[in-house]
């Protein structure tokens, strides 16, 4: 337990340090602000679109963390020393997808009530968002993970992150962003739980087969 | 028996580097494996450590491992003091910050243990890495190439360090392209069991 304890605040502390979270909440905001912009000032369509665009611009913002989860990791070959003290790697990779979530969700979710506010969303579609970013958020650290696992090692790692996990994520999107009350809710959630219990075991066989 | 090879052969990108390999490890024991470069040494250690699987042959270890290699595996922002703590963590036993300290203090690293790890100098790192496997306080070490980079006072220090570990009742495979002072310690000359 005080493993987990160990290895879960190494990569909160690794999220937060160097300004990474500031960084994909700033990308986040930024990307938020560009549709009034393109759309115009429109309060209404704003208001109406706002809850998609929130959720685009938070799987955009997932993509930026990606190749910083675990690529330095297996060039360092910490890996390897996980490996000899017979850590079980599905289990560090579900604890690193803890610690990701706690270092990207609630940043995310705070900048997510200042875009609420930029879209002028009332607070029954604030509460939508952000239960909805809730719920979604884990699903998105798994993708996270599971993607910086499989492209660790390849040159040009980002874009092919992008092109791995914006399909994937898309499920996430549509119940997140939609508008269908607690169905699209419980939905989200089985997808995040899906993905959670998937993606440790996805990122150690990738790890695995980086080591040989 | 600490750890225990039976004609262990090993593969890398389709090719056979040894074959035959077989060694057994008791406490106090060390071993020296030699070859040129290329021949496959820092395979077999990784082999040793579970971390490749063998083409060929049983590997049996009866005991937890601390493996040094290139790879410094230490986060280069935290201080040294820190993230040495957090590997003692993740081994067994408890007073982390007791054995890392200590560590510290006989791999000569105390005066810099509180600067961030991408300061230290390439024989710093390697002190480094000792001082790792030191903290770990496991009966099998394997070290890959462990006096890379160090000077002579370092040497020095290695092989007092190894010394102890054997006389604790700890066992040791290490290669070395440097004149080592391991006394007893057995040979194993991997190029002689390169397949034909």
């Amino acid at each position: 337990m005080s493993a987990a304890w160990t290895l879960i605040a190494r990569d909160v502390r690794r999220g937060y340090a160097g300004g990474g979270a500031g960084l994909v909440c700033g990308f986040f905001l930024l990307a938020v602000i560009l549709f009034p912009f393109a759309i115009g000032p429109d309060r209404m369509m704003l208001a109406r679109i706002g809850a998609g665009a929130i959720w685009v611009a938070a799987l955009l913002a997932a993509l930026l963390p990606v190749d910083r989860l675990v690529a330095p990791d297996c060039e360092s070959g910490w890996f390897d020393q996980v490996a000899v003290r017979g850590l079980s790697l599905p289990l560090v990779m579900l604890l690193r997808i803890v610690a990701h979530w706690l270092a990207f969700a609630p940043p995310l979710m705070l900048a997510a009530l200042v875009a609420s506010g930029l879209f002028g969303l009332d607070g029954a579609a604030v509460l939508r968002v952000e239960l909805g970013l809730l719920l979604g958020t884990p699903g998105l650290a798994a993708l996270a993970v599971a993607t910086g696992a499989l492209t660790a090692g390849l040159r040009g790692a980002g874009a092919v992150a992008g092109l791995l996990l914006l399909p994937l994520a898309l499920p996430l999107l549509i119940f997140g962003a939609g508008d269908d009350g607690m169905g699209g809710a419980k939905l989200l959630a089985a997808l995040s739980l899906l993905l959670v219990t998937g993606a440790p075991w996805l990122a150690a066989a990738a790890i695995r087969s980086v080591r040989d | 028996m600490i750890l225990s090879l039976t004609r262990v052969a090993c593969a890398r990108g389709g090719r056979l580097l040894f074959a035959g390999v077989s060694l057994d490890l008791a406490p106090g024991e060390a071993m020296i494996v030699t070859g040129p470069n290329g021949i496959g040494k820092s395979s077999l250690l990784r082999v040793a450590a579970g971390l490749l699987a063998p083409f060929d042959g049983i590997v049996v270890r009866s005991a937890p491992v601390a493996l040094m290699t290139d790879d410094l595996a230490l986060d280069a922002e935290r201080t040294l003091a820190d993230v040495l703590t957090f590997w003692a963590r993740l081994d067994r036993g408890g007073a982390a910050r007791e054995r890392v300290a200590a560590a510290i203090e006989t791999v000569g690293l105390s005066p810099i243990a509180g600067i961030p790890v991408r300061l230290l100098s390439t024989g710093q790192r390697r002190r480094a890495a000792l001082a790792r496997v030191l903290a770990s306080q496991v009966p099998l070490w394997l070290l890959d190439e462990p006096g890379n980079g160090l000077d002579s006072a370092g040497l020095a220090m290695l092989e007092q360090v190894i010394a102890r570990h054997r006389a604790g009742g700890g066992a040791v495979v290490l290669t070395t392209h440097q004149p080592l002072s391991v006394p007893g310690a057995r040979t194993l000359a991997l190029d002689e069991r390169v397949p034909a």
